[in-house]
């Protein structure tokens, strides 16, 4: 007899470990069988995780941190076991805009692409009209991500400026009706924006911090104690499923798979395109390839680590305007949860790292680290303006930062 | 009171409407656009706003009642911990719903009250619908088996209705979907 297990998910591209997972019987093998509930936004995702319709849920990495903090909502405590991928979202600007800031069919370099959307920022500014952004969620990856990228190339966030909420589906219409100037979202949006002519693809996260913490599988840490046995069964599933997903055999079954209506109910080719790294950057022009646009699978992907919760918390203390807390870093570093992930995967074939922190951003090319279990190399993790983040002066980091 | 409902269904916000309007002392407003939606939420300046858990713009809602917080607007989110159980049956129904802060509960709950009831009489008035569709569905291909059975075999009608019950019976199936077989095998077959 299999336990069942509720997950809820947002019909984006990221969300293809638990639905694979489900559809090519992995998590049967594991003895856990998975329902999943989708939803259209993170507020009612994160609402039937709170109030019990689901047990876990596919959720920006931020929104599990500040819903333990009780940020914007009394707080709840969550836990995040696994990490659903890294990266996978890009930066879309109005066609015009877009080819001021890079040049002809390239992405964009992040400082040199920065720095040209400074002068037209300023510009905006100057006009009364400044830039706006969409972003999908106030507690996103996609925010922190935009607003590092911004910052680091002097355009003040909150000032120079605005970046609101915009839904994923919308995001294309938002560009083409002029209410936002560019965007930050998960695929298929950029494309689907880029198909319509409403936007160009000019940054992929992956450029700003080449191995960001991105979706994570949350659940409430006292549903995790309750159902801890069939939470790591489903974590050895969705590992399996993280195996066949990146491999290019089966791109062209699971864009199939994560195509249909009950899932994210579009494009197979477009979908294709984001797990294959393949990106369409502006209408009519080549597919560019952009090694580990997603990043699923490699160096322990799924691996939470606990430096990873912290950064994420660095950036809330920055961008919420409240100072920083020692409890509540310590909390939002106790949302990760390595040693579940640790005691699902031992004795497995997975490799499981020695440590549970590392030093963000500090990889410049291929280093082998030290394993608990298997073996592992890392490749190169930093940031684009070379800033380090190390866990042991996390207070110093911020202090920097600002 | 100031009750704003957004909903993208038109149909499921005359629903609500339709139940609320029953109530004394409040003004409704429905908005079922999604373009301008915060724009109107300032105009409207609601005291109540309901909104539909399916709808992509709760995001965009929530993002705002924060901004709105900060600058000291009276308008926050309904999570009152002590009132668990009313949010699980909103959540159950499909309904979020914010409040002015400070707003005494004893008002909020008649009217939230109401909203799950009209939500929830609104999936049932779906779940009919969709049920009635699909009768009508089974009955179209029971027909069209009927008529198969008839011009293949020489049967009348109800000696072909007698069979395919036959069938549905030793089978231990539904006498639609032994039509639906029989409907599909035919066009297989290179039938129209």
């Amino acid at each position: 007899m299999s336990t069942e297990l509720t997950i809820g998910f947002l019909p984006l591209v990221d969300a293809c470990l638990p639905i694979l997972a489900h559809e090519h019987g992995f998590a049967e093998e594991e003895g856990v069988s998975i329902r999943l509930v989708k939803d259209m936004s993170w507020a009612t995702v994160l609402d039937r995780l709170l109030y019990g319709h689901s047990d876990a849920a596919h959720l920006v990495a931020p929104l599990a941190i500040a819903t333990t903090l009780g940020r914007g909502r009394p707080a709840q405590p969550l836990s995040v076991p696994f990490v659903l991928g890294l990266n996978g979202n890009a930066i879309t600007l109005r066609p015009e805009l877009a080819q001021r800031v890079r040049s002809g069919d390239e992405i964009g370099d992040p400082a040199e692409a920065g720095a040209a959307l400074k002068e037209i920022a300023e510009e905006r500014l100057r006009a009364g009209d400044p830039l706006r952004f969409g972003v999908v969620h106030r507690y996103s990856s996609h925010n922190y991500m935009l607003r590092y990228w911004l910052a680091a190339c002097g355009i003040r966030p909150d000032h120079d400026v605005e970046i609101s909420t915009v839904p994923p589906p919308f995001c294309a219409d938002a560009l083409k009706q002029g209410e936002v100037d560019g965007i930050c979202v998960g695929e298929p949006w950029n494309s689907v924006a880029v198909e319509q002519g409403a936007g160009e693809i000019v940054l992929s996260t992956a450029q700003i911090w080449r191995r960001g913490v991105e979706k994570v599988l949350a659940l409430r840490e006292g549903v995790l104690t309750e159902k801890r046995e069939s939470v790591e069964r489903l974590i050895r599933a969705l590992c399996k499923a993280g195996a066949h997903f990146v491999d290019p055999a089966n791109w062209e079954l699971n864009a199939g798979i994560l195509a249909r209506p009950e899932y994210l109910d579009g494009s197979a080719e477009l979908i294709r395109r984001a797990i294959s790294d393949q990106l369409l950057i502006a209408r009519g022009g080549p597919l560019v390839h952009y090694p580990d646009f997603m990043f699923q699978h490699r160096e322990a992907a799924n691996f939470p680590w606990v430096s990873q919760a912290e950064w994420l918390y660095t950036q809330m203390v920055r961008w919420d305007a409240i100072p920083f807390d020692a409890e509540e870093c310590r909390k939002a570093a106790g949302v990760f949860r390595p040693d579940v992930y640790r005691s699902a995967l031992l004795g497995t074939g997975a490799p499981l790292p020695g440590a549970s922190s590392k030093v963000e951003g500090s990889l410049a090319s291929t280093t082998v680290v030290g394993t608990q279990q298997g073996s592992m190399t890392l490749e190169k993790n930093v940031f684009f303006d070379g800033v380090v983040f190390d866990p042991s002066d996390i207070e110093g980091y911020i202090s920097h930062l600002s | 009171m100031r009750i704003a409902i957004i909903d993208e269904s038109a149909a499921r916000a005359s629903i609500i409407q339709e139940g609320l309007a029953a109530l004394d002392d409040c003004e409704l407003f429905v908005v079922t656009e999604r373009r301008g939606l915060l724009a109107r939420m300032g105009e409207i300046d609601p005291d109540i706003v309901l909104m539909d858990l399916g709808n992509p713009s709760r995001d965009v809602l929530e993002e705002y009642f924060a901004v709105s917080r900060a600058l000291q607007r009276p308008i926050a989110m309904f999570v009152d911990e002590s009132d668990d159980e009313s949010i699980a049956a909103s959540v159950e129904a499909g309904v979020s719903s914010y409040v002015v802060d400070g707003m005494a509960p004893g008002r909020i709950r008649p009217i939230l009250d109401l909203a799950v009831r009209r939500f929830n009489a609104f999936s049932r008035l779906q779940q009919d619908l969709a049920e009635a569709k699909s009768k009508l569905a089974e009955r179209e291909s029971i027909d069209k088996a009927k008529r198969i059975l008839m011009d293949s075999r020489g049967l009348p009608e109800p000696k072909a209705y007698a069979e395919l019950r036959k069938a549905a019976m030793n089978q231990g199936k539904r006498i639609a979907d032994i039509a639906e077989a029989i409907v599909t095998a035919h066009n297989l077959m290179g039938n129209p």
